[in-house]
């Protein structure tokens, strides 16, 4: 069980809105532009960081309000329930601020209460999209799992852009210089290499654990754009420097990996794939890293509008499987009908302009 | 309007200037202009004494780049100090720090920055002709790289590491990893995953 007597005060088009008596499985149901969205998205900033729009805090108070917001749920979990919730205030609109239990705690300290993770239809595209986008989606997952990933991440940006800087500039670059440098970006581009490869390793162990079905399962791989071992990385980098000389930036490097996602099976690439069999495939990947992200906290997942591209037949596998993963779901969509093979009563809340009534 | 302003003009002045100071501030300035003037015999004459004294003294020691009232700097000058380490620093502050707890018992080089592509900052730039000179006239045995555990810092590190390289002299850098008295529970993952790897055999 997870987050029930939720409240939102003007979030988005929410002026205040309560949900209560949520169970395992929870429905919003309502017309498009009702403020589903919005309900998932105050849940997802009971998570660290900017929630499943990536919105800008100043964004999201009401409009006609007076320029906060607040968002708090119960965290049924054990014996007594723990209060958690977070709030802009309109004297401090850069900064969110959380509660737990009455009692201020930074954003980052949300995780060590629940884990949540979303999927929304902006992800469709992630299979046909540019590399860049895989690449920021495979970075999160591996943060989920291993949070010094980011300092990795952050050290090894820092000194490409110096590298590249030093490679655009007018004068020649100084070789010794360019040693340390492709030095710290080897120590860092392997780590985050070594990050990213044991990430897909265990994502594909999850997946190839879950039965076979009507699901179109994925087969994923890092397509590694540069070697793996730091030693390598100095030697690739010393070797073209002529060639990122002349291009003005570092050609090739862990910065420009891909993730590869192919059915399995038939070994098609995802991107040919049907959109149902794209967003099966994306909804496998989703729950097999919600559950080994989440490890022993409650799990919270928020599916928006999953249901649209999938089949009868398959969406009674995903409930399965939802059901299986002892997440507290919440799901979107403009009716019912999709939802009549849940394998248990939901609650379910009709959405209208901002308001919230149950079903 | 200003003219209506309770201070002086001269009065005013000194309280911006001191507000400038790091750390202080607007109010803090006030604060301490105020004990000044209401000690103008005493701890006034004292402190203008003192900063009349510094800045007609100040000067850069030629050897090391320490900022001091004597070229050598007191730390250079000093023969107690042992003469054939050198411990490499990115700014004068840094030496201060490092000098403070009294560990290091060699003398110092600042550099005067770190190599920055990003800031235009390049080895020209550094202090870092001036160290290989010292190193080249001989009687060094180890060059201790002290830069901050920043990606600035341990870039200017390797670089100036591998200037050494063919100098006859052992060059060691600061360990990085877990704080003294930090304990693992409060610790960020990276500096947790920094001292895993910088782990070492035990006696």
């Amino acid at each position: 069980m997870a987050l029930d007597r939720i409240r939102l005060a003007d979030f988005r088009n929410h002026a205040a809105t309560r949900l209560e008596g949520a169970g395992r499985f929870n429905l919003l149901i309502g017309p498009n532009g009702a403020g589903k969205t919005n309900v998932l998205e105050a849940l997802s900033l009971l998570a660290p960081g900017r929630g499943l729009r990536r919105a800008q805090l100043s964004d999201i108070p009401r409009e006609g309000a007076h320029g906060g917001f607040a968002v708090g749920a119960d965290l049924v979990s054990g014996v007594t329930p723990v209060r958690i919730g977070t709030a802009l205030r309109a004297d401090n609109p850069g900064r969110r601020i959380v509660q737990a239990s009455g009692a201020p705690l930074p954003a980052t300290r949300l995780a060590e209460w629940l884990s949540v993770t979303w999927l929304t239809p902006a992800m469709d595209r992630l299979f046909t999209d540019s590399a860049g986008g895989r690449r920021r989606f495979l970075d999160r997952m591996v943060l989920a799992l291993r949070p010094d990933h980011a300092a990795h991440s952050t050290r090894y940006d820092k000194a490409l852009r110096e590298r590249n800087r030093l490679m655009g500039g007018d004068a020649r670059p100084d070789a010794g210089w360019l040693d340390a440098l492709e030095k710290e970006m080897a120590e860092a581009g392997a780590l985050i290499a070594q990050g990213r490869a044991e990430t897909v390793a265990r994502l594909a162990e999850a997946i190839a654990a879950v039965p076979d079905g009507p699901f179109a399962q994925p087969e994923l791989r890092v397509e590694p754009a540069a070697p793996a071992d730091a030693g390598e990385l100095v030697e690739l980098w010393r070797a073209g420097r002529a060639a990122d000389r002349g291009a003005g930036r570092t050609l090739a490097g862990p910065h420009r990996d891909d993730l590869s996602v192919t059915m399995a099976g038939t070994g098609r690439a995802a991107a040919e794939c049907s959109t149902g069999e794209q967003k099966a495939m994306l909804i496998a990947i989703t729950l097999a890293h919600a559950e080994l992200a989440a490890g022993s906290r409650p799990l919270v997942l928020l599916l928006d509008e999953v249901a649209a591209h999938l089949d009868p037949v398959r969406r009674a596998v995903l409930y399965e499987r939802l059901a299986a993963t002892g997440a507290q779901i919440w799901m979107t969509g403009t009716e019912t009908e999709p939802f009549a093979s849940l394998p248990e009563r939901p609650a379910a809340w009709r959405v209208t302009s901002g308001e919230a009534v149950p079903l | 309007m200003a003219s209506q302003d309770p201070r002086g003009n001269e009065i005013e002045r000194l309280a911006s200037s001191l507000a400038r100071l790091p750390g202080l501030g607007p109010r803090s300035a006030r604060r301490a202009v105020l004990w000044l003037v209401k000690r103008r015999d005493t701890a006034l004459v004292d402190l203008l004494a003192s900063l009349t004294a510094v800045q007609e003294s100040l000067v850069e020691c030629q050897v090391c780049g320490n900022v001091d009232t004597s070229d050598p700097c007191h730390v250079c000058a000093d023969p107690r100090r042992d003469q054939r380490s050198i411990c490499v620093v990115e700014d004068v502050a840094d030496l201060w720090a490092l000098d403070r707890a009294k560990l290091y018992t060699g003398r110092y080089h600042v550099l005067g920055g770190r190599l920055s592509a990003l800031d235009g900052v390049g080895p020209e730039d550094l202090a870092i002709g001036s160290l290989l000179a010292r190193v080249e006239e001989g009687g060094i045995d180890e060059v201790v790289l002290a830069m901050n555990a920043t990606l600035e810092g341990q870039t200017t590190a390797h670089y100036i590491a591998e200037r050494l390289e063919e100098r006859p002299v052992r060059v060691t850098q600061l360990a990085h990893g877990l704080p003294v008295g930090g304990e693992l529970d409060y610790m960020d993952e990276g500096t947790l995953a920094q001292a895993l790897r910088a782990r070492r055999p035990v006696g």
